[in-house]
């Protein structure tokens, strides 16, 4: 790859060459190098809220969230330093104090990417206050659930309910800590007309929040489906 | 060599965290080599002893007499480990913190609704607090040994490290929650 609407920059002290317009995290991927990730999924438009994959710019104070920055020539990139350790850890940790996360009770206990994260850089206690306020918990539908209480609010399933299966069901109501994954116009899922039921919001949760009644959660998660779509629509 | 005092607490918790402790099996015959065992509801003490070394305490903090029992320990201990996601985060004990009236609530539910004869409210027993908390909100912890219960490998690494005067690197190895 080189010449007419590519970029050369450095990733990690090694060269790299990627087309113009691509995003940090893309060129990293492709270039074998990993950048951790949480609401980012393959196959859906990058959305860059839980900054998990935030990274060095040489030249600048910032840290840049690698999902959503473009690469330019002769960027200098920086994926793994003891300050982006101790940020990613801290986000981590912030996740996990915003709602009253409780493993032992959840059904993604073992199969979920939060608590993936949490085990990699070491969240052994939450060094914030918890905040343990109810959230609502949708069990109206036949089979899919929606527990607010373990939602990250990362929107995969916002996303993929959009863009992939093209319904729209679900959105975000509200703002800042009471924001909150509503069905329609924060309807009871049971009653949706345009819920199509197709389970992939079920399948792209990283967390426990959205799942499937009475299954296995390791059955039920498919995290390849957006990209795998995509991937035959181009054909 | 000197063997190092040692206890174990058992605050709000289901005792999971004790029995993943014994679950050392053949590891303890070599932690035995090193601690004094001081404390613990394994044994028959009544009281917290003084100049403890090493604490590991198991449970969230859940009334006031485990409030008392945890400064009291803190008081008399040197390095204090939190075990187990009780103690950690509150875990499950701490659900009740999501009802609005939660102490009352579960007080209501366990000695009233749930009984077959003879409901009434207990006043003999320790009062719950508001809220159960982890420890780490209540006093200094030292180190935390997360896990629902952690496992024996673990909390084996974890005490090996810190028998040998090294501080635990948790980094990849506990599984939160």
């Amino acid at each position: 790859m080189s010449g007419a609407g590519t970029v050369k920059l450095k990733i990690n002290g090694v060269e790299v060459t990627a087309y113009e317009g691509e995003t940090i995290l893309e060129a990293a991927k492709r270039a074998g190098i990993r950048i951790p990730t949480l609401c980012y999924l393959d196959g859906l438009s990058n959305y860059g809220s839980c900054r998990l994959c935030i990274v060095e710019i040489k030249g600048s104070p910032k840290l840049f969230p690698s999902c959503t920055t473009p690469v330019s020539n002769g960027m200098e990139v920086i994926t793994d330093s003891e300050r982006l350790r101790k940020y990613r850890k801290m986000t981590v940790e912030l996740l996990l104090s915003e709602k009253p996360h409780v493993c032992a009770v959840c059904v993604a206990n073992g199969n979920c990417e939060l608590q993936d994260l949490a085990k990699e850089f070491g969240v052994d206690h939450l060094r914030f206050d918890r905040e343990w306020t109810r959230q609502k918990i949708d069990l109206t539908h036949d089979f899919l659930v929606i527990d607010n209480n373990r939602c990250i609010l990362c929107t995969r399933c916002v996303r993929v309910c959009d863009e992939i299966e093209g319904v729209h069901v679900l959105d975000i109501k509200a703002r800042g800590k009471d924001s909150q994954i509503i069905v329609d116009m924060d309807e009871d899922w049971g009653s949706s007309r345009s819920c199509t039921s197709c389970r992939k919001c079920a399948r792209v949760c990283p967390v426990g929040a959205i799942y499937v009644r009475d299954k296995p959660i390791s059955e039920t998660k498919d995290k390849d489906i957006a990209q795998f779509i995509i991937s035959r629509r181009r054909r | 060599m000197n063997k190092v005092n040692f206890a174990t607490v058992w605050l709000s918790g289901c005792s999971g965290c004790h029995m993943s402790f014994l679950d050392q099996d053949e590891r303890l015959i070599d932690l035995a080599e090193k601690i004094n065992l001081v404390y613990s509801p394994l044994m028959d003490v009544k009281d917290f002893p003084e100049n403890v070394d090493v604490t590991i305490v198991e449970g969230a903090v859940g009334n006031e007499e485990q409030l008392h029992l945890l400064k009291t320990v803190r008081e008399h201990t040197k390095i204090l480990i939190a075990i187990g996601d009780c103690a950690v985060t509150g875990n499950v004990t701490a659900l009740r913190n999501t009802l609005d009236n939660g102490s009352e609530e579960i007080i209501r539910r366990a000695y009233i609704e749930l009984t077959d004869v003879n409901p009434l409210t207990p006043n003999d027993v320790p009062k719950l607090l508001k809220r159960a908390c982890p420890l780490n909100e209540v006093v200094k912890v030292d180190y935390f040994i997360p896990g629902c219960p952690p496992s024996a490998d673990l909390i084996n690494y974890v005490l090996t490290e810190i028998l040998a005067g090294r501080a635990p690197n948790m980094e990849g190895k506990a599984k939160y929650g």
